[in-house]
Order: C-alpha cells, then structure tokens, then sequence
C-alpha cells in the first residue's frame, strides 16, 4: 500500500516537473540567459571597432561611475556618468509623483462612475496604449516645440512674444514619460479602488472624517497595493526609458537607456554597455525589492 | 419632550430609468431618548430613510429636522448622529481599538481622552481582550459589538441601526437584542433601529413605524400596534391574524356595534367612524373554542395542531372561510375537540378590530 502511494506521488512530482519544462526552457534561455551573457560581457575588454576582445578585464566597472583623467592618469568621479544616473533617478521619480498626482483621481473618478460608463472611461485611457510610442512622443513634441501648437497659439493671442523653450528640457522629458506612462498608473489603482467597499468610505464620513480624512485614514491605506504596483509599473520604466529622453531632450539630456544604448553604437564600448545595464537592472531590483517588502508588511497585517 | 427627528412630506425618487421611488411622503416625528423602529418588509424604504437622517443621500423633497434644526445642508460628517451600518463596514486595515476610536480622533478630541473612551467602551460591549485584533479575526458578533462600540464612542445625538442583527445566530441575537436595549436605557441615546423582523420590533421598541411601498402605515407602541392594527397590511405583517368580513350596525366613538357574517352581533374596536361593510382582524389567541351553536361563529373543526407551550386549532367556517385559534396549553387541559367535530367560536367584546380599506 505504502508503496503503491509512493510511486503514485513520485510519478506526480515527475509530471508536475514535465509540465513546468516550457517555463523553465523559456526562464533558462530567454530570461537568465541574455542576463549571464550581458554580465560575461561586462569583463571584457572592449574591441576597437565594437564588439569585444576576448580578455578579461575590469575596465569597464571602473568606467560606470569612475574615469581616468586622459593627462596625468589620476582616478576621479565620471561626473558625466554620475549626472546621467543622477538625472535618470530624478526624473524617474519625479514622473512617477506626477503620475500618481494625476493618475489616482483619475482612477478615483473613473471608479465611482456608474458602472456602464467606467468601461467608456477605462477605453479612453487604454486607448493611447495602441498607438505607437514615437508616434505619441512625436504628438507630444509637435505640441511642446518652439514652433508647436502651444506656443503658437500663445504668441498669436498675443500673451508672449518669444516662444517658451520647453523642448529639450528636463520638463519636456518629463511631460512626455508621465504622457506615456499615465495608464499604467491608473490601471493598478482602479482596480484597487473597484474593488473598495464604498461602504467604508460612508463609515469613515459617518464618523466625522472630512474628505481628505477619508481619504488619508480609510482610501489610501486600503488601495497601497495597487498606488504601490502603479508607481513600480511607471518607476521601473522610465528609469530605463530610451525614446522619450531621446526625443524630447534632443540628445543633450540623456538618461540611462540613452546613455547604454551610445556605448553600443557610436561609444564602441560594449563591455561599458553591458555594465551599465547590470547597473539599471541592480537600480530597478532594489525598487522592485522596496515593492516586496511594503506589499509583504500589508499581507502579514491583514493575515 | 424634544422631538429627536422631525420628517415632513419626506420624499426620495432615486433616479434612473425608470426611476425608483423609495419614500412617497414620509411623516414622523421621533423623540429624545426613544428606542424608535422602522419595520417593513424588505424594499420598503427602510434603509433609504436612515441613509436620508444620516446624509449619505439627499431628499427629493420634503422637510427633515433635527431638535428643531434643518439637517438638509449638513453633510454627514457635520452630523451628530452615527451608523450602526448592516454589513457593520469595520475598517479592516485597522485593529478593533484603531475602529472604535476613528470617530473621536476625526473630532480631534485629545489622546489621553480617546483613550478613556475606548477602554470605556471597549467594557461596555465586552470586548477588551480583543483590542488588538484586526476586525477580520472576530466573530460575526464581535464585529457587531465593534460597529456598536465604534458608533457610540462619539457620544452622538442619535444612533441609527440598520438590521444590525440580521446576520447573527437566533441565539445570539436574542442576548443582543437584550444588551442593545439596555445600552440604550443606560446611554439615553435616541435609537432608530431598521429591522424586517416584526418579533424583534416588538420586544425592543418603545415606538414603532410599519412601513410599505415607501409609506408609513402606521406608528405606534408596540401594544397598540399589535391589538390595535390600523390597516390589513400591518394587521398582516404583524403577527397572525384572522379576517373576518362584518358590517357595521352602529357607531359610537370607539366601540362599533357589528353583524357578522352568522348574523350574530358583536362589539369591536374602530378607529374612526366605520361605515357599511368591514373587515374585522382578531388575533389567534383572543378567540375561544365553544360547543356547537354557543358562540359568535361556528365551523368544523379541521386540524389540531401541538406546538408544545400552545395548541393550534384550524377551523372552517360556515361561510367557507379559515380561521386560527391559539390556545395555551396547560396540564389540566383534556383533549375536548377533535378534528371532524363541529365547533362554536367566540370572543370578548373590543377583541376585535375594524380595519381601515
Ligand atoms: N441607490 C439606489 N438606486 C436606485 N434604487 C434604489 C437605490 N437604493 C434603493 N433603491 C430602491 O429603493 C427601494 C427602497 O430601498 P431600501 O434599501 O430603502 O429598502 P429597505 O427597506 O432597506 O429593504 P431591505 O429590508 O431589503 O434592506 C427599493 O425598491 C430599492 O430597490
Ligand atoms: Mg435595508
């Protein structure tokens, strides 16, 4: 009887194993594997015309915050890179505040419509998600440039003279990430505040909470987890945005992606490159991790 | 007295398509310090004149005031009254101390006092030992406690209840209708309480509103409501009651002299000036079995029913209708009638009620 049971549970063990194989091969070879070959290729040395030379070399870790003065061979900061990653961080963060500022009442909007309108509402969010990146960034630019429809406007009715330089600047980047990312704040925090019990929110007015009690003390904490995901979807990004900073900072504002992307191209310097997305990818583990550990702490408190 | 809550021509038609008219013209006045109950079936309005006297919803028209005050332009944080709510709608990211001193931390009143308050309250309904727990990990009657507990730490002026009972065990609800009217004795507090539950209405409350379709039906103490029902439908609702159609022979004041349907004659009680042909309710329990031909109505006698404190006596009557009859059991009763036999009917004078169409 025994072991009759101890095959049968064996032979599960081995199928449930079989099953998992195309996920295992897809993790192994699509996920881990670029990873590993990324990191091998982070210690090499790099070959003069691109590519690498096969020879171990830690050069290019130094080059991700450090360099080499070019006369008298002294080490010193990289403040190019430095400003870079300083810059990749703040407007990072800064987009994903102002998604959130404009993204929860957003959600908090579309979710108290009656049901039959929310679909209409989610529609025109999800909406611009169809359309092409650049061809939004593109929108955004024609919009925001010296000769764009904003300025132009204001200078026709006469309210300025010159046009206002909003293009490749750090709010032109900005402006066109929030654009860009906005659904996918809004997503995760309707689908919070869907599944709010508006019961409580009458609870919370019943006890004589103002609006902005209610939504400190009964809104906010019961919708964390998805304010949490909505940031970490529009964090993790932006921080390795690549077309935006590009096209809206007009080359002379770069951020990681662009900063990765040159060491491919023009830099020539592929082991710099795959140093420096180890380094993007390290940046996004530990908000990733920050994510864990707050939804975790949620979990054990609700039990 | 003070009159807690004022309702004139109250009315809400919520709207949609079609649109919903939950209260026709509600009329009611409720008073300082009573255990006042809304009782109807279910879609009556019940809840929707709560949610009017608490805010969350707005009157299409009408008057409501509170102690002498118009309520209409308070939103429902500036209003001193509290929500015991059906499903209790405890705060699950907090803990059951963290719940019942919401209200009073949003009054801003000082820590060392919310702390007083709650530890008080926390006695009052027996729950101190579970202050920490997060109010997903009690019982359904604890949270009921908790709602309770966290509606009354405010001190507010009234206390709505909608169906707080409806979800507990039979048992435990009895201990609770129990300790809810004695928190409302001991706290002076004005109490509206919903419930569909005609038992529960009686045993608690000093006043009571029958509700249906949006109207009131009648309101009164839970004695009058019960012998004295003023239409078919509250004589319905609440409790059993036998019809009996009767016509009206005379009329002085109260007491209206009738001929029924076996052409005896009887006294009952009407509330204004009957006229012509009515519709008499007696309750099972103020009729008696007499023999054949030596009582106000006679039938056969159908069924006999044992109940353990009371027997049930179906009777057909002669003009075809049924009738109930309840009697008291007792040690020394026989077993006098049988089913088959033929039986005689008959109650005292002003047992009777003349219903109004
Ligand atoms: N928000 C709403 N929109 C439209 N109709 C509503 C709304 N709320 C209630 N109604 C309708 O108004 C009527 C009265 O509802 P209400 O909730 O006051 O009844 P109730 O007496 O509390 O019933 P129950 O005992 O089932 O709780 C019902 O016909 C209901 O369908
Ligand atoms: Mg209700």
């Amino acid at each position: 009887m025994a072991e009759l049971s101890n095959t049968v549970s064996q032979r599960a063990a081995r199928n449930r194993w079989l099953l998992l194989t195309p996920a295992l091969i897809i993790l192994i070879f699509a996920a881990s594997g670029p990873l590993l070959i990324t990191l091998f290729y982070s210690f090499l040395t790099p070959g003069d015309y691109g590519g690498v030379e096969w020879k171990f070399s830690t050069d290019a870790w130094f080059g991700v915050l450090m360099q080499r003065d070019i006369f008298d061979d002294t080490l010193g900061w990289s403040d190019a890179h430095l400003s870079i990653l300083w810059r990749s961080v703040k407007l990072s963060v800064l987009t994903t505040i102002a998604c959130l500022f404009f993204g929860f009442p957003t959600a908090y909007f579309i979710a108290t419509r009656p049901k039959k309108q929310r679909e209409f509402w989610m529609l025109l969010i999800i909406i611009p998600f169809w359309t092409n990146l650049l061809i939004r960034t593109f929108a955004i630019l024609e919009l925001i440039r010296n000769e764009g429809t904003i300025n132009s406007i204001l200078i026709a009715l006469g309210i300025i003279d010159e046009p206002i330089q909003m293009l490749f600047t750090e709010f032109s980047i900005i402006l066109g990430m929030v654009y860009v990312y906005l659904p996918l704040m809004v997503l995760p925090i309707y689908a919070a505040l869907e599944r709010l019990d508006f019961r409580l929110v009458e609870a919370g007015y019943d006890l004589y909470a103002t609006r902005f009690n209610v939504l400190r003390r009964v809104i906010l904490p019961l919708v964390k987890p998805g304010v949490i995901a909505g940031s970490i979807l529009v964090l993790v990004p932006s921080l390795g945005a690549y077309v935006t900073p590009r096209v809206m900072g007009g080359g002379n504002q770069l951020m990681l992606g662009n900063l990765i992307e040159l060491q491919f191209g023009q830099g020539r310097n592929w082991p710099l490159g795959a140093a420096l997305s180890i380094t993007l990818l390290a940046i996004v583990m530990v908000a990733l991790l920050a994510y864990v550990r707050a939804a975790g702490n949620e979990e054990v408190k609700h039990g | 007295m003070t009159k807690a809550i004022t309702a004139q021509s109250l009315r809400k038609v919520y709207p949609g398509n079609p649109p919903v008219e939950a209260l026709a013209s509600i009329d009611v006045e409720i008073q300082d310090n009573e255990f006042f109950t809304l009782l109807g079936p279910s879609g009556c309005g019940k809840t929707t004149l709560l949610r009017l006297i608490a805010g969350f919803e707005h009157p299409t028209s009408g008057k409501l005031d509170m102690f002498g005050e118009s309520l209409l332009d308070a939103p429902p944080y500036k209003r001193p009254i509290n929500t015991v709510f059906q499903n209790y709608a405890l705060f699950p990211h907090m803990t059951v101390a963290e719940n019942i001193a919401f209200g009073l931390q949003m009054l801003g009143t000082p820590k060392a006092s919310v702390n007083a308050t709650v530890g008080e309250m926390m006695e009052l309904v027996q729950m101190s030992h579970l202050a920490d727990r997060q109010t997903g990990q009690i019982s359904g009657g604890q949270q009921q406690r908790v709602a309770l507990a966290r509606a009354l730490a405010p001190r507010p002026k009234i206390l709505l209840l909608d169906e707080p009972l409806s979800a507990l065990d039979f048992k435990l609800r009895k201990q609770m209708q129990l300790e809810l009217k004695r928190l409302q004795t001991e706290t002076g507090i004005t109490f509206i309480f919903v419930t569909h539950d005609q038992e529960e209405a009686l045993t608690m409350s000093d006043r009571i509103a029958v509700m249906s379709n949006g109207a009131i039906r009648q309101i009164g103490r839970p004695r009058e409501i019960y012998d004295r029902p003023a239409d078919r439908f509250v004589a319905d609702f609440i409790g059993d009651t036998n019809f009996l159609p009767a016509e009206v022979i005379s009329n002085s004041g109260e007491v209206t002299r009738l001929r029924l349907s076996s052409g005896q004659e009887v006294d009952a009680h009407a509330r204004d000036g009957a006229q012509g042909k009515v519709t008499l309710a007696l309750r099972p329990e103020h009729a008696e079995l007499t023999d054949d031909g030596a009582g106000l109505l006679a039938g056969t006698l159908r069924e006999v029913v044992y109940f353990g404190t009371d027997t049930h006596f179906h009777v057909t009557l002669d003009d075809g209708s049924d009738f109930v009859l309840r009697r008291q059991n007792s040690p020394a009763d026989g077993n006098d009638f049988a089913t088959g036999d033929r039986v005689g009917l008959t109650f005292p004078a002003g047992a009777a009620q003349v219903l109004r169409d």
